[in-house]
């Protein structure tokens, strides 16, 4: 049986490209925006659109903020593409201060104007760049040490605590491309856009789904 | 190692069809734009962009259908623009399934509209097309201008001016495009690149004028001759045959320009 995915719509866009890649590494999605779906199902994917004031209002307002909140504290393995790894932090500065789900310590900021070099920095952060995983989680078990995948975004997050960061990347300095806590595990980058590197990302998802069931 | 450069094919389609590159891709049927955009998928080029050309608006939906199409079937970032005229516009092309929409004449109707959609989709998936040509004369300091209209009509916009306006209103991205050099593979114009990407503080994708490798390591050098791009569209390089993402990818290397390494089926036209 493949492991079916509540692939969490919350009317911010469009989730098919998301969803063909998971069902290329085998799983099943589900895009849904019902809270009891996402709770029953073997995992769950946010995936990454909208900015983080106008996304947050739309999980408040589908009731699915708090199923989210529930998976996260205690449920099947989540994954979150680039907003929903934002989310998962304390608050994020996009259009003003706005709070997120407040999972994981730390805030979602802008990147920096200058680059540690003093030369300007180009944002948004836009292209293929390199993440270097690092630290103890099952997906990494299963990744290479280091592996090129595609951003586009504008803020980045600065956990408060660096035990949480398991993937690297230098833009403005070194930031937190990837992050995980127990069952979850959240990148800024977009797997279901990076090619064979995604690829084995989202297998990755999968075996740890399957070691966890 | 630092962000890779890019190296992105454009697709002219009308009516649902690509136009441009048809006749290079003989064992592709007739040019439908999946099947191409599969192809440079393959070949693990790093973005497609998808310019409609198509003359009439009634026609939208032929392109939403071929946006729909693409997303589902690559794995890849997919940028189009040609013929956005409104926010709803950019929205129907990223529901379809686009990742950035490239807008161009609208801005120039509707500045505000870069600002508008800036808030409402967010910078990163929004890039300002420009057409911009030469004005001044041999002796003079160099000038381009703003045109619509496939380079037919000029707007009296100064581009590097307005490349400015437009990314601080909140555009992404600059897709520059020398008109005096589209289709004549005489290389881009460097220059003009330059006068742009040093004023800006987004990435500016370089189009119009690529005919080689050499000419992308050019545009995309950050030195002092260089065109200090991020990107370059390679519209027509890799048409016919001529050669193919991993060829361009091994040129740009070995020219010290920091591109993703190409994987072993680059090659396979």
């Amino acid at each position: 049986m493949r492991p079916r995915i509540a692939l969490v719509d919350y009317g911010a866009g469009n989730l098919r490209s998301v969803a063909k890649a998971l069902e290329r590494s085998e799983m099943e999605p589900v895009v849904t925006s019902d809270p009891s779906v996402v709770r029953d199902a073997d995992g769950v994917l946010l995936p990454g659109v909208g900015a983080f004031r106008n996304a947050v209002e739309a999980l408040e307002k589908a009731g699915l903020a708090d199923a989210i909140r529930n998976v996260t504290d205690h449920g099947r393995p989540y994954l979150g593409i680039c907003f929903g790894l934002q989310l998962l932090f304390d608050e994020g500065e996009e259009h003003g201060i706005t709070t997120g789900l407040g999972r994981l310590a730390g805030r979602v900021t802008r990147f920096p104007e200058k680059d540690v070099d003093g030369s300007p920095l180009l944002i948004p952060h836009i292209g293929w760049n390199e993440v270097r995983f690092e630290g103890d989680h099952p997906m990494l078990a299963s990744l290479p040490a280091s592996e090129v995948y595609y951003f586009v975004h504008s803020y980045r997050p600065e956990p408060t605590d660096d035990d949480i960061i398991v993937g690297r990347t230098d833009y403005g300095g070194s930031f937190a491309a990837a992050v995980a806590r127990d069952n979850i595990f959240a990148v800024q980058f977009h797997p279901e856009k990076s090619q064979a590197a995604g690829r084995r990302l989202l297998d990755a998802y999968r075996r740890w789904l399957e070691a966890s069931r | 190692m630092a962000l890779r450069k890019r190296i992105i094919p454009c697709l002219d389609v009308d009516e649902g069809r690509v136009v441009k590159g048809v006749k290079y891709v003989d064992h592709v049927d007739a040019g439908d734009p999946v099947e191409v955009a599969m192809r440079y998928d393959a070949q693990e080029a790093d973005e497609i962009t998808f310019l409609d050309i198509t003359a009439s608006h009634e026609e939208r939906g032929i392109l939403l259908d071929v946006v729909a199409r693409t997303a589902e079937s690559i794995f890849m970032p997919l940028t189009v623009g040609g013929g956005v005229r409104s926010l709803q516009d950019i929205r129907d092309l990223l529901n379809a399934g686009a990742d950035k929409v490239s807008i161009m004449t609208a801005a120039i109707k509707d500045p505000d509209l870069v600002c508008n959609a800036a808030a409402k989709i967010g910078s990163a998936n929004l890039v300002v097309a420009i057409d911009a040509k030469q004005v001044s004369g041999p002796d003079e300091v160099p000038r381009w201008e703003v045109f619509t209209h496939g380079g037919r009509k000029t707007t009296g916009i100064d581009a590097v001016e307005w490349a400015v306006g437009v990314s601080e209103a909140g555009a992404g991205e600059i897709l520059l495009t020398s008109m005096d050099r589209d289709g004549t593979k005489s290389g881009y114009d460097l220059e003009m690149l330059r006068a742009v990407a040093d004023r800006i503080s987004v990435p500016v994708i370089a189009s119009g004028g690529g005919g080689n490798s050499a000419d992308l390591a050019t545009a995309l050098d950050d030195g002092p001759e260089g065109g200090h791009c991020q990107a370059a569209l390679a519209a027509s390089i890799f048409h016919f045959k001529e050669t193919t993402v991993g060829e361009v990818k091994r040129d740009l290397l070995a020219a010290g320009i920091l591109v993703r390494e190409p994987i072993s089926s680059a090659d396979t036209n």
